[in-house]
């Protein structure tokens, strides 16, 4: 497969969304809403559980599945609120011990008037800051489009996993084209060219393991959540300095 | 009444007041017949309102056009040459890499190093403002708007440490586009980078003045610049996290006048002080006072 039919793919209609990873992953999911601060924002869900019996705090970019849920979500493009109650719900993990489970999957934070107006730079830094020093286990799973700032909002942690099939970059490749080189005909090309496939971050060192997709089948998430349960039983036994200075190292080395 | 030409141009050569104007303007006469070469600058043209302005008028007014109060860019060094004093440049070494081996971006880069005679699109190190020993960055904008690969996040980063080792606190004179597409996910991660740098800074418990300048957006904006415990803003800047062409094209609608300008943003709660460029340095020095303070009870 070419870098760009992975771009294509990791868009694909039908593509499991972060609910259907929660649901099958997060045992007694309990969502939880808002900010606290000005709204709720449904591109970014989050809430508390267990997986494999340990409580965890979860949030996950959802872009939605039908044309209502998509727009319910936004497409999966947060406002500042989103990151805001991301950040909120991390700081209640970090107070009760719990490992944070981040699902991402956006083209990107919203970029619209009201975003703006409320502070998306603020909100996206403000998460990055928070979550590279929580005292809590944090792992972060690409299951789609990894799509820059919006998505390393959720990625500041321990480990980011990604599926074979998605993708995590800078910018998009249509971004890419017309930015650069003027020229929308291009896309295929700066797809290539931005190595943003699951196999080629692996090799730059963005993401730590590349998940195989089985077809999304009920041996995927079972294996899935085995991964992240054994992730969080390891994690979970050093404590919060350790976990930050490992943190740091991680994003020092690029 | 009979003026010799060269006299009159040697009013207007500026002999340098620091070091740090050596790169920027290296071609400064150093005999009658070099100064006989007309200088490029002896004029310029405002970029806003395209009246003909003085470039000595220019530089005494701060880099504001007098005739109608626009901001012009201003180098990195030109930039800490305004507002610090005995400034010492540190991390002048580190270089990008083409990682990625992006077409066209090695020339590029080497293009721009020739034509600015900077590495890379921030300058950093210490020096004095208002006599308060800090750490500085400053970032250019003529490094394709000072956008943010490896070489400018590991020099922020390394400041921090620095800052963070030496006890000093940071200014830091933000500009940027935002993140360096050439250096795909690596220039993401800088993001992260320079964040995880400003946390350990400020858990040392020290003061950390971003001044966002115009423009400052993208991963930029969406990390270090919104990091800082006291923001500052020059008069009019762009600031936000999408570029306001690529937010028309998504919401298909015009902008409304003054969007995402410093004095929007100080309204809506997210800088602190819109500064002029004239009082910069003394709103820093006051800043920076105050924060070393001692008290005796």
């Amino acid at each position: 497969m070419s870098a760009y039919d992975i771009v294509l793919k990791s868009r694909e209609k039908g593509r499991p969304t972060a609910a259907k990873y929660i649901k099958n992953i997060v045992e007694d999911f309990l969502e939880l809403h808002g900010d606290r601060r000005y709204a709720d924002d449904r591109a970014i869900i989050g809430g508390i559980g267990y997986v494999a019996g340990r409580p965890v705090t979860v949030l996950g970019i959802e872009k939605g599945e039908d044309t209502n849920d998509k727009i319910a979500h936004n497409f999966g493009c947060a406002h500042p609120e989103g990151y805001r109650k991301a950040v909120r719900l991390m700081k209640e993990a970090e107070k009760f011990h719990r490992p944070v489970l981040c699902f991402v999957d956006t083209s990107g934070a919203y970029c619209g008037i009201g975003a703006e107006e409320r502070g998306q730079s603020e909100a996206i830094a403000n998460s990055i800051l928070e979550m590279i020093r929580l005292k809590t286990p944090a792992l972060s799973v690409i299951i789609g489009e990894g799509g820059s700032g919006g998505a390393l909002g959720l990625c500041a942690a321990d480990e980011v996993w990604i599926t074979e099939t998605s993708t995590y970059s800078v910018i998009s490749p249509e971004g890419c084209a017309s930015i650069l080189w003027k020229d929308s005909g291009k896309v295929a090309e700066a797809a290539e060219r931005l190595h943003l496939t699951a196999q080629e971050l692996l090799k730059l060192g963005a993401v730590e393991r590349v998940i195989e997709e089985k077809g999304f089948s009920t041996e995927f998430y079972e294996g899935l959540k085995a991964d992240i349960a054994a992730f969080f039983a390891k994690k979970c036994t050093e404590s919060g300095d350790e976990l930050i200075a490992a943190r740091y190292a991680r994003f020092r080395k690029f | 009444m009979s003026f010799n030409f060269n006299d009159i141009k040697k009013l207007f050569i500026r002999k340098p007041k620091n070091t740090l104007e050596g790169t920027e303007n290296s071609e400064q006469p150093t005999n009658d017949s070099e100064a006989a070469h007309i200088p490029d600058k002896l004029a310029e043209k405002c970029e806003k309102c395209g009246q003909i302005v003085l470039s000595a008028e220019m530089e005494e007014n701060f880099n504001v056009c007098p005739k109608c109060g626009h901001y012009k860019k201003m180098t990195a060094r030109a930039r800490i040459g305004m507002c610090a004093e005995n400034f010492s440049e540190l991390f002048a070494d580190v270089e990008g890499k083409d990682i990625l081996d992006f077409p066209g971006y090695a020339e590029k880069i080497a293009a721009l190093r020739e034509k600015t005679g900077e590495k890379e699109g921030v300058v950093c190190g210490t020096g004095e403002i208002g006599g308060v020993q800090c750490a500085i960055f400053s970032m250019d904008y003529r490094f394709l708007m000072g956008s943010m690969g490896h070489a400018v996040g590991e020099k922020i980063a390394r400041t921090f440490e620095y800052a963070t080792e030496h006890k000093l606190p940071v200014v830091g004179f933000v500009l940027s586009g935002g993140a360096r597409m050439q250096e795909g996910i690596v220039s993401l991660m800088q993001m992260a980078k320079t964040s995880a740098a400003v946390a350990k800074h400020g858990e040392a418990g020290l003061l950390y003045v971003a001044v966002l300048t115009d423009p400052t957006t993208g991963g930029v904006s969406a990390s270090f610049a919104f990091d800082a415990d006291i923001i500052l803003a020059e008069k009019g800047a762009l600031i936000g996290f999408a570029g306001p062409r690529v937010i028309e094209q998504t919401i298909r609608q015009k902008l409304p006048e003054g969007f995402q300008r410093a004095e929007l943003l100080q309204e809506k709660g997210f800088v602190d002080r819109i500064c002029e460029r004239k009082d910069m340095k003394e709103t820093l020095a006051a800043i920076l006072k105050l924060h070393c303070a001692e008290v005796s009870e």
